[in-house]
């Protein structure tokens, strides 16, 4: 990591994001971009991955490498871009359809696999960008969608219990609302080792406009980030959805595979063959 | 041009010996042993499995094939079938053709299936003699009798033995040679095959070093020296051999294999690998290849080379894992959503999965793009003994923008398509990779001429690359041609082999490189021909409709389309052949 001089600005790069005037997600976008000036990290030596949503066209707003793939993949896209370059500080942003809906089993995966890489997702309760359906956050009687006229009738995720119980290293819960917050949390995922889940609540002003209010509901948790996952369950098993700040921080080692190149050269793989 | 590795034409004077018995009794590894023995003493072979339902230790039936010339498919007569005991042996009735030259060997309890063929009976019981001395087990002393009656050299027996079992202590190696020995001592049942073993004089002047291999094998080996550096996979039936080779030998190197949640994940894991420079590969089958499609069109259009290697098995859906079909050619060529220009190449042989598996990474590293290799059961899981394959170097060299520039355009368009791709950590070159259509600078874009120039670019980059002499391989003269692909290519080549000694030329063309595909190289391989046959193994005939698609031949085509299950034979392809010359 390159020491550097820039502002959060320079971390932009200077797209106009397609998002709705309002939006959270421009919270969390500057919110990203001071936690990585915050930490002089160079931004070529750091890459943002996404999946499709619209919170996941994040990476061409920021100015690092990024990576923009398809809806719900972006997590092993970032398993194998760390694990085959550790020298790089990776980040995976994205919302709550693509994270935990079609890309579910990769968010229990990653947390158990815990490699170090920081995941931010933007939770809407809605799938914003396929203009207002339910997601697996959305409450069981939101019956403001077309395809779900009378509710979902389903209970909600509950994303930081998972990501608890299937062995995240880190998790925390920040506001679009504000931004400074969560990029300290931010900054204290990327810093922490192993795999960081950042839950972040970012209205959809188009298709959730009560989300609004979650400024007036959002409030520092009372008590600090607990390391011990029994208390830590009690916490998320209890909360209302709306305490911020770091919830849990494990101390499991990092998931990295050793690349180190080995003197075997190709030729003696080819010994086991020779009759 | 010849398969690089293997470019000697298979001689029908072999000896074909099927080794069955129920779970436990040790057949695959008598099978096994007698292979490698063989080819140390200069034979070549090849040696197939069937099992039955059971996941581990039902019936099972090593099925072996062994020449003095290169070898890669069973014939249509077995000379011996060799049981150590019945139980459910008649399951592999179908695989195991015998007649009145065949002989049987075995206790007396054989099914009246197999007595029914006419076949010479042997009585003999294995496990009746294993009761002789303690630790004696019948497959050794099987492998002991057939290893005497074709001649092979006791010490190469006793050497590969006593690799393999000195691990279980002395006592047993012991037993394990005096097995061989006790089995040798019955030869005279066996004079007939005596007779054939007598024409497997391995001896010749400069014998070329040996390899035994499984294609598998030899995708995993072609796929390192390729400069594969990270994999990751879901295991899956018949590929997980790949994996399970390329763990510990990336391992060895400094590389790394991820076991993936699911293909959905593999797959773009080699994408986040790749996109930050490392080479990167899944092997997978169809069902697992059905789950990349989509990420593997995310690799077409962010133009980040990966390789997909699929072992094809018997489909649709769950199908038949354990037996080789041709059926996965659609979804390979056509299974990407949009218009999505890949590569797909199809290895010849078991040696061949080696060269081709290579020559795909190179393909995927220089054209910036996804590569699916069409591997299949029956290459992939063969165990052959085969020549040293050649060893080829491709100047690999994925195009890498080395500096800083102002403005860097990840997707520029012009000169070969082809366009420097930064590596993250390169100050100044920041970009975005993305799936969703893009302008050169990678900025999302809608609009038409973004698209139908990005479009082009992706196209053209791999329609002007020069394949060269690799694209297929193409022998002899004829009116009549067989256009054939994959592990087909085998029964067809010694079926030619038969035709060619009785003086009756036909054409050979077989395509290692079926997209993009070459009209004008197909065009001139055909010249001439009047009626070619298309052989292939898939029911939907897809290889045939394949070329009538994209090549509009001038010659009349006919389709021999037999689905999977059992293997296509020499014998099959003969009579297909000489029906279709007496049309003429
Ligand atoms: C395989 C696939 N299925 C469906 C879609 C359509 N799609 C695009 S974004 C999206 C949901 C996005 O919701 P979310 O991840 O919560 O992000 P948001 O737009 O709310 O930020 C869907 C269903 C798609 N792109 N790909
Ligand atoms: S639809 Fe909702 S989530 Fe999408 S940009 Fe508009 S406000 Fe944001």
């Amino acid at each position: 990591m390159a020491n550097t001089e820039l502002k959060a600005k320079d971390y932009k790069s200077g797209i106009k994001p397609v998002w709705c005037a309002g939006c959270g997600d421009f919270g969390v976008l500057s919110a990203i971009t001071k936690a990585l000036a915050g930490l002089k990290i160079a931004p070529h030596d750091t890459a943002v991955i996404s999946g499709i949503g619209c919170s996941s066209r994040i990476p061409a707003y920021v100015n690092t490498y990024g990576f923009h793939g398809v809806h719900g993949r972006a997590l092993p896209i970032a398993t194998g871009l760390k694990i085959s370059r550790p020298d790089l500080t990776v980040l995976v942003t994205g919302g709550d359809g693509d994270g935990f809906s079609i890309g579910g089993n990769h968010f229990m995966q990653a947390c158990r696999r815990n490699v170090d890489i920081t995941y931010i997702v933007m939770d809407n309760q809605v799938y914003g960008m396929t203009k207002g359906q339910a997601s697996p956050t959305t409450d069981a009687d939101w019956d403001r969608s077309k395809l779900t006229p009378h509710g979902t009738n389903i209970n909600p995720f509950y994303p930081l219990v998972v990501a608890l119980a299937s062995g995240a290293n880190f998790i925390a819960r920040a506001s679009s609302s504000n931004p400074g917050g969560a990029a300290e949390v931010i900054s204290e995922g990327i810093n922490h080792p192993g795999f960081s889940f950042i839950q972040i609540l970012s209205p959809c002003v188009t298709f959730r406009p009560e989300q609004r209010e979650w400024k007036k509901f959002v409030r520092p948790a009372p008590i600090d980030a607990t390391t011990d996952p029994t208390t830590a369950a009690r916490r998320l098993m209890t909360d209302d959805n709306f305490y911020l700040g770091v919830l849990y921080k494990g101390d499991r080692a990092s998931f990295q595979p050793d690349f180190e190149e080995n003197p075997a050269s190709e030729e003696n793989l080819e010994e086991e063959f020779k009759l | 041009m010849n398969t690089p590795s293997e470019n000697g034409t298979p001689k029908p004077s072999s000896l074909s010996i099927a080794l069955v018995g129920s779970g436990g009794s040790g057949v695959m590894t008598a099978g096994s042993l007698l292979l490698e023995a063989a080819g140390r003493a200069g034979l070549y072979g090849i040696m197939t499995r069937a099992s039955g339902p059971q996941i581990r230790g039902g019936e099972g039936a090593a099925l072996l094939r062994l020449s003095t010339r290169p070898v890669f498919c069973h014939s249509g007569h077995f000379d011996l079938l060799l049981a150590i005991d019945w139980l459910n042996a008649d399951r592999f009735a179908g695989e195991i053709p015998l007649d009145e030259k065949s002989y049987l060997a075995g206790d007396d309890k054989i099914p009246d299936y197999f007595v029914q063929t006419g076949a010479n009976i042997r009585d003999i019981s294995f496990k009746q003699l294993s009761t002789q001395a303690p630790g004696l087990r019948p497959n050794m002393i099987a492998l002991g009798l057939i290893g005497a009656a074709i001649g092979l050299p006791m010490e190469e027996l006793e050497a590969v033995s006593t690799k393999l079992i000195s691990k279980k202590g002395e006592d047993a190696v012991r037993a394990s040679l005096a097995g061989l020995l006790l089995g040798a001592s019955h030869t005279s049942l066996l004079d007939g095959i005596k007779q054939i073993g007598k024409n497997l004089d391995p001896r010749t002047e400069n014998p070329p070093d040996l390899w035994n291999i499984s294609g598998n094998e030899a995708a995993g080996l072609g796929a390192i020296r390729g400069g594969i550096r990270f994999v990751a996979a879901y295991p899956i039936t018949p590929a997980t051999e790949v994996l399970e080779w390329l763990a510990p030998s990336l391992e060895r190197i400094g590389g790394v294999l991820v076991q993936a949640e699911d293909e959905l994940a593999s797959v773009n894991q080699l994408i986040g690998a790749s996109f930050g420079g490392t080479p990167s590969l899944t092997a997978t089958s169809g069902p697992g290849l059905a789950l990349m499609t989509e990420s593997i069109g995310l690799a077409v259009a962010s133009e980040t080379p990966i390789v997909v290697v699929n072992v094809m098995r018997g489909g649709p859906s769950t199908g038949i894992p354990t037996k080789s079909e041709q059926s996965d050619l659609n979804i390979a060529i056509y299974g990407l959503h949009g218009d999505a220009p890949h590569l797909v190449v199809a290895p010849l042989s078991v040696g061949d999965c080696l060269f081709t598996t290579q020559w795909a990474v190179h393909l995927a590293e220089t054209l910036q793009t996804a590569a699916i290799v069409l591997s299949d059961q029956s290459m992939g899981q063969a165990r052959s003994v085969i020549p040293q394959p050649a060893n080829i170097s491709f100047p690999t060299k994925r195009f890498i923008q080395s500096e800083a520039v102002e403005n860097y355009q990840r997707y520029k368009t012009g000169g070969s398509g082809v366009s420097a791709m930064a590596l993250p950590g390169l100050a100044g070159c920041q970009y975005t990779a993305d799936g969703l259509e893009h302008n050169p600078r990678g900025t999302p874009s809608s609009r038409a001429e973004d698209h139908a120039q990005q479009l082009d670019k992706r196209h053209n980059k791999l329609v002007q690359h020069d394949y060269g002499e690799h694209w297929a391989q193409i022998e002899g003269e004829g009116e009549i041609a067989v256009i054939t692909w994959g592990s087909s290519l085998a029964p067809v080549q010694e079926a030619l082999h038969t035709l060619a000694k009785e003086g009756i030329n036909i054409r050979l063309i077989a395509p290692r490189l079926l997209l993009p595909v070459q009209p004008e190289r197909m065009a001139v391989a055909l010249a001439g021909v009047e009626t070619a046959l298309v052989v292939e193994q898939s029911h939907g005939a897809q290889f045939f409709h394949y070329l009538r698609a994209f090549y509009a031949p001038q010659c009349e085509l006919q389709s021999m389309a037999l689905p999977g299950a059992v293997p296509i034979r020499p014998d099959d392809i003969l009579k297909t052949i000489q029906k279709l010359r007496e049309q003429k």
